[in-house]
């Protein structure tokens, strides 16, 4: 595979993407290679979630070309090495299930219909990284909005993907579990995962973070070290969930320039 | 008495035919009410009729005895059909999908009120299909009925995590590589063939409700999506079989009685229901976690206790 070549794990091309009269990706192109850790930054409206679907198959883009794993994103994709975390989804029909249902549910991909031998324990395992090991039988809907992210997570975690693909995954999570969903992720990533994330701001996950990605109308505007906060963040008023980052102001005026603000 | 209904043979058929469609109706409708499309049964319902009256046309057409011979086969080819291009007039966009689905529906009815005049027939001949005729299953009916159940049976369980999957989250299990498009391609084609199972137990007007009902039954007990298929078969085939018993004795329709019987099993089951789940204690969800934020009242009382300690 021609991933071995490029170690790129994620490409995308010119890519471009409309709905109705917005035209809301422009030419973007990224690459992520095999080991890094990705964070897609911009503001409401930037292109993230449009761009990350784009990547996975959800949205077809009306120009360009996205490769997961060194294949054209599609039926040639190896799906059990991807792992995707939607936003939080107002998914889930009209019959409530259980979070064990909904996590095995990651198992399938591709071409496997039916679930592999040894699905519960590997569900366990998976709703076990999370730290929802107790909840398997619970109903998902019953769950905190919390629980229901983390259901996401381990849905996405359940077939041990090589690439992980996350939108959000804490927006809307308390301290706490973004602490504890940074440590699952620094494992993860310690033992080889390749990991791209949109974030609304670093937060917990800003020490894992090895490049940022910054969208801003639909363009690439930044590709390079994650950019500072804005230095009005510690304006009266400002909450925010992230510890200050250090004097190095390399990135200083240019991310003012491209106004690389995190808002809250 | 019991032996006298058991060894009766058009009986013997009936309770056969009223069985599997008890178990196999649930089993679908659980995926359709999971995706909120309830009333999608009711829709190839209509499109089926159409196909009654063809298979009929086709029947006098080439001369076959009885006249519908073709009726139940023309059913099927309508509803498969029908069923499909719901699916990708589904697949194009809602808006226009919703008034597109009333015009097929529409068309179905009149469609076969229509062809069945041309065949020489009247609506009166499509009643038996309307409103559901067990009394008079065929042996070839039986046969039919028998292959097409096992055909649901087999796709609906035997892919349920699959199915599952794409109506739970249809963007999760296009992210999945999941060839997406084709299970619900699927999932139409077997609402297709247990509409037109049922046809005969409890006619097209009401297959709907056997689909669904013992789902809306079955939810109320359970909240796991495999339980819920499961109790919702169980409720099937007890209101069938003990639907089509009271016809056996009482001069009343098999499948009016069936669907009667089913909906006072959902009115019972949601007045007791609550009941069951009182006695449950309720508790935190999350009874070890911190506070996210710092009350006044904590931080006073924070400052009581050391107060209290230096002293």
């Amino acid at each position: 595979m021609s991933d071995h070549l490029t170690d790129a794990v994620v490409e995308a091309r010119g890519l471009h993407f409309r709905a109705g009269a917005s035209h809301i990706l422009r030419g973007v192109d990224l690459t992520v290679r095999r080991g890094e850790v990705v964070a897609l930054l911009g503001a409401n409206g930037s292109g993230k979630s449009t761009l990350v679907k784009s990547l996975v198959g959800i949205n077809t883009p009306t120009q360009g070309e996205a490769r997961l794993l060194g294949a054209a994103v599609g039926s040639g994709v190896d799906w059990s090495r991807v792992g995707y975390v939607p936003q939080r989804s107002g998914a889930g029909g009209g019959i409530p299930s259980t979070a064990g249902e909904v996590v095995a549910s990651g198992l399938l991909h591709g071409r496997r219909l039916r679930l592999p031998r040894g699905w519960r324990e590997r569900v366990a395992a998976a709703l076990d990284q999370v730290g929802l090991g107790d909840r398997g039988g619970d109903p998902v809907h019953l769950l905190s909005g919390g629980q229901q992210q983390r259901i996401l997570i381990a849905r996405a975690l359940v077939r041990e993907p090589d690439l992980l693909i996350l939108d959000e995954p804490v927006a809307g999570v308390d301290v706490a579990s973004q602490e504890a969903f940074a440590a699952t992720m620094r494992r993860l990533v310690d033992d080889g995962l390749t990991v791209l994330v949109v974030l609304h701001e670093l937060g917990e996950l800003e020490a894992l973070v090895t490049r940022a990605v910054v969208l801003g109308h639909g363009k690439v505007v930044h590709d390079g070290a994650p950019p500072r906060p804005r230095d009005d963040h510690d304006r009266a008023g400002h909450r925010h969930q992230h510890p200050h980052a250090d004097d190095d102001n390399t990135l200083g005026e240019q991310a003012r320039a491209l106004d690389l603000e995190v808002r809250p | 008495m019991i032996t006298l209904m058991l060894t009766d043979p058009f009986m013997q058929r009936a309770l056969l035919a009223a069985l599997l469609v008890g178990v196999t109706a649930p089993v679908v409708g659980t995926y359709l009410v999971q995706r909120k499309l309830s009333l999608l049964g009711d829709g190839i319902g209509h499109v089926a009729l159409t196909g009654v009256a063809l298979g009929w046309l086709v029947g006098v057409g080439a001369g076959l005895t009885p006249n519908d011979a073709l009726a139940v086969p023309g059913a099927v080819v309508a509803a498969v059909v029908g069923s499909v291009l719901i699916e990708v007039v589904r697949r194009r966009g809602r808006t226009s999908g919703d008034l597109a689905l009333a015009i097929m529906f529409y068309g179905g009815i009149a469609g076969g009120v229509l062809l069945i005049g041309i065949a020489g027939g009247s609506a009166g001949n499509l009643m038996q299909y309307l409103f559901g005729s067990i009394s008079t299953v065929s042996d070839a009916d039986l046969w039919l009925t028998v292959v097409l159940s096992a055909v649901v049976l087999a796709v609906g369980v035997g892919l349920r995590h699959a199915l599952f999957s794409v109506s739970h989250d249809e963007e999760f299990a296009v992210a999945s590589g999941l060839p997406v498009w084709a299970l619900n391609v699927v999932v139409a084609v077997v609402s297709a063939l247990t509409v037109t199972v049922a046809m005969r137990v409890v006619g097209l007007l009401l297959v709907s409700a056997l689909m669904i009902v013992p789902v809306a039954v079955a939810q109320q007990v359970t909240h796991a999506f495999g339980r819920t298929m499961l109790t919702a078969s169980v409720v099937g085939v007890v209101v069938c079989v003990s639907g089509l018993t009271i016809t056996y004795w009482n001069n009343v329709s098999p499948g009016a009685t069936i669907v009667v019987l089913a909906i006072a099993v959902y009115a019972v089951v949601s007045l007791v229901a609550p009941l069951l789940t009182r006695g449950r204690p309720a508790h935190d969800p999350h009874p070890d976690l911190p506070d996210d934020v710092d009350l006044p009242a904590a931080a006073s009382e924070r400052a009581a206790a050391a107060a209290k300690e230096c002293r």
